[in-house]
């Protein structure tokens, strides 16, 4: 019984929602726009539980003393810290419907002078790990390397101003090898049409597997079966 | 250890040094190129300017401090293309930190250099909600059933131009700037696709090869990465020459970009030289 109950509701809702999508008139036509409704609410509740085991996660390795325990205990003083001064409104308008981004707001201070500046910071090193693993495997070992090099080259010039001065000088029987040209010619076409294909691949994916949840066939918000 | 045998094998601070000169270097003597909006960059400036004065557009914002970089120029373009056409803006975000992103495109674009548009009337913020392509699809329906209340808390009834607001229907265009999931793809396809709604946008250069499928037909036009963000600066300066001295800080950063590129070209270059040479040598010994 604990095991079918969840099986008949997936089935039900999901065949609803599939109906829904055809039939316009009541009931179909307000089901899909509530479930909806249902859908964001319980969004919503996954932010608690996911507040809450990265809290019980870090707890347990604090416990424990695991590698890196120390870190941990910076992590949910910042989860928290941020949690009580934003839900409170601290330094800004009072009140549960209070803008906790309010200008003087010490949540609003916290973005700005912290979670900015270091979210920012994290993502710019890339730039520099681009560069080295760049260096280091970019290898025109085979016929597709070679490929995807020269395509590499073309896109890394032709999506900066630089390429428009590297053959601005060709004639016009020869402006298909203008760089930006070029480079549009290659996302407009071949990058399309390969993109084109994946999503329908994944789309096709996406229908078979909803189908086998829908029917019961897969199960996997039941979790593992004994 | 022989030249072409150290020229393989570059220690990687020497790499990171090389790239931070070829950031910092432009960014210090304001190195800077022409841009040319592309077709694709330019379709949607077009659609914003041909737009009747005090339509509807839709503005969400689904990026995060990491991306700000790429996407926060082309969010000010637009803001101030919409400010300089009158039309009314609502702003939204399907990120959390969407929210505090736009509240710095309202400060330091609206309130700034627009200090005549009056908040509820010609724009106003809706905020964050969670949901995702759930909620976009919700409020395709209707969008006061999420939406009760502003990002500041006042209640929805009580703004003026959200009286005339029922769902994403009544937006004439949706122009939205996103760093990943959710984002423009979310809006295509619930959105501009099922209500037919006019829908482009911006997004990082990495997600931008993903998106290229649904132009033109579902997606109207879409500034790829900081190129993009530049090319609607680009346009925007063009149609308003007013803005020719105002700092446009995409084409500003796409000097350094552009320089660093072609030193990652450079060193390719050099690692697939040192490559073959090194791959002649083992030949000619085996």
């Amino acid at each position: 019984m604990r095991r079918r109950i969840p099986i008949i509701i997936t089935f039900v809702v999901g065949t609803a929602l599939i109906l829904a999508m055809f039939i316009p008139h009541a009931p179909f036509s307000s089901l899909d726009e509530n479930l909806s409704v249902y859908f964001d609410i319980i969004a919503v509740f996954a932010f608690i539980l996911g507040g809450g085991n990265l809290i019980r996660v870090h707890l347990v390795k604090i416990q424990r003393k695991k590698v890196d325990w120390p870190y941990s205990i910076v992590c949910i003083a910042g989860f928290l810290f941020m949690l009580i001064i934003g839900f409170f409104k601290v330094g800004g308008p009072p009140g549960l419907r209070g803008d906790f981004l309010a200008e003087g707001s010490w949540f609003r201070f916290m973005f700005e002078a912290v979670f900015n500046p270091l979210q920012a910071t994290m993502f710019s090193l890339l730039a520099f790990f681009v560069a080295s693993a760049a260096y280091r495997a970019f290898r025109a070992k085979t016929k597709e390397a070679t490929i995807l090099l020269i395509s590499a080259f073309i896109i890394l010039v032709g999506r900066t101003p630089i390429g428009h001065y590297f053959t601005f000088w060709l004639p016009k029987q020869l402006e298909f090898l203008h760089i930006p040209t070029l480079a549009n010619w290659i996302m407009g076409w071949p990058n399309t049409a390969g993109q084109r294909a994946i999503m329908i691949g994944i789309a096709l994916g996406v229908i078979a597997t909803s189908l086998r949840i829908i029917l019961g066939i897969e199960r996997p918000y039941l979790g593992a079966e004994k | 250890m022989s030249v072409v045998q150290k020229l393989g094998n570059v220690d990687r601070r020497i790499i990171f040094l090389l790239i931070a000169l070829a950031v910092i270097i432009p960014l210090v003597f304001n190195i800077s190129f022409m841009e040319h909006p592309t077709p694709i960059v330019q379709v949607i400036f077009d659609k914003i300017e041909s737009l009747p004065e005090g339509s509807k557009v839709l503005l969400p914002f689904d990026y995060g401090p990491s991306t700000a970089p790429e996407l926060e120029p082309m969010a000010t373009a637009v803001t101030r293309h919409c400010c300089k056409k009158n039309h009314k803006m609502y702003i939204m975000a399907l990120w959390p930190t969407g929210q505090a992103q736009a509240l710095r495109i309202i400060e330091n674009v609206i309130e700034e250099e627009f200090p005549d548009k009056v908040y509820g009337t010609d724009y106003v913020h809706l905020g964050y909600k969670a949901g995702g392509y759930g909620l976009i699809n919700t409020i395709l329906a209707d969008l006061k059933k999420m939406y009760t209340t502003d990002a500041p808390g006042t209640h929805i009834d009580d703004i003026a131009m959200m009286s005339d607001i029922q769902n994403l229907r009544d937006f004439a265009f949706i122009c939205n700037f996103s760093a990943g999931f959710p984002g423009l793809k979310e809006w295509v396809q619930f959105a501009g696709d099922p209500g037919d709604i006019p829908v482009a946008g911006g997004t990082t250069a990495v997600s931008a090869p993903l998106l290229y499928p649904y132009y033109p037909r579902q997606m109207l036009g879409m500034m790829g990465g900081l190129k993009g963000a530049a090319e609607y600066e680009a346009a925007l300066v063009h149609q308003y020459p007013e803005y020719e001295f105002v700092y446009q800080r995409a084409i500003a950063i796409m000097g350094p970009q552009a320089i660093a590129h072609l030193v990652i070209i450079i060193f390719i270059i050099i690692g697939n030289i040192t490559f073959f040479i090194e791959k002649k040598r083992q030949k000619k010994i085996g």
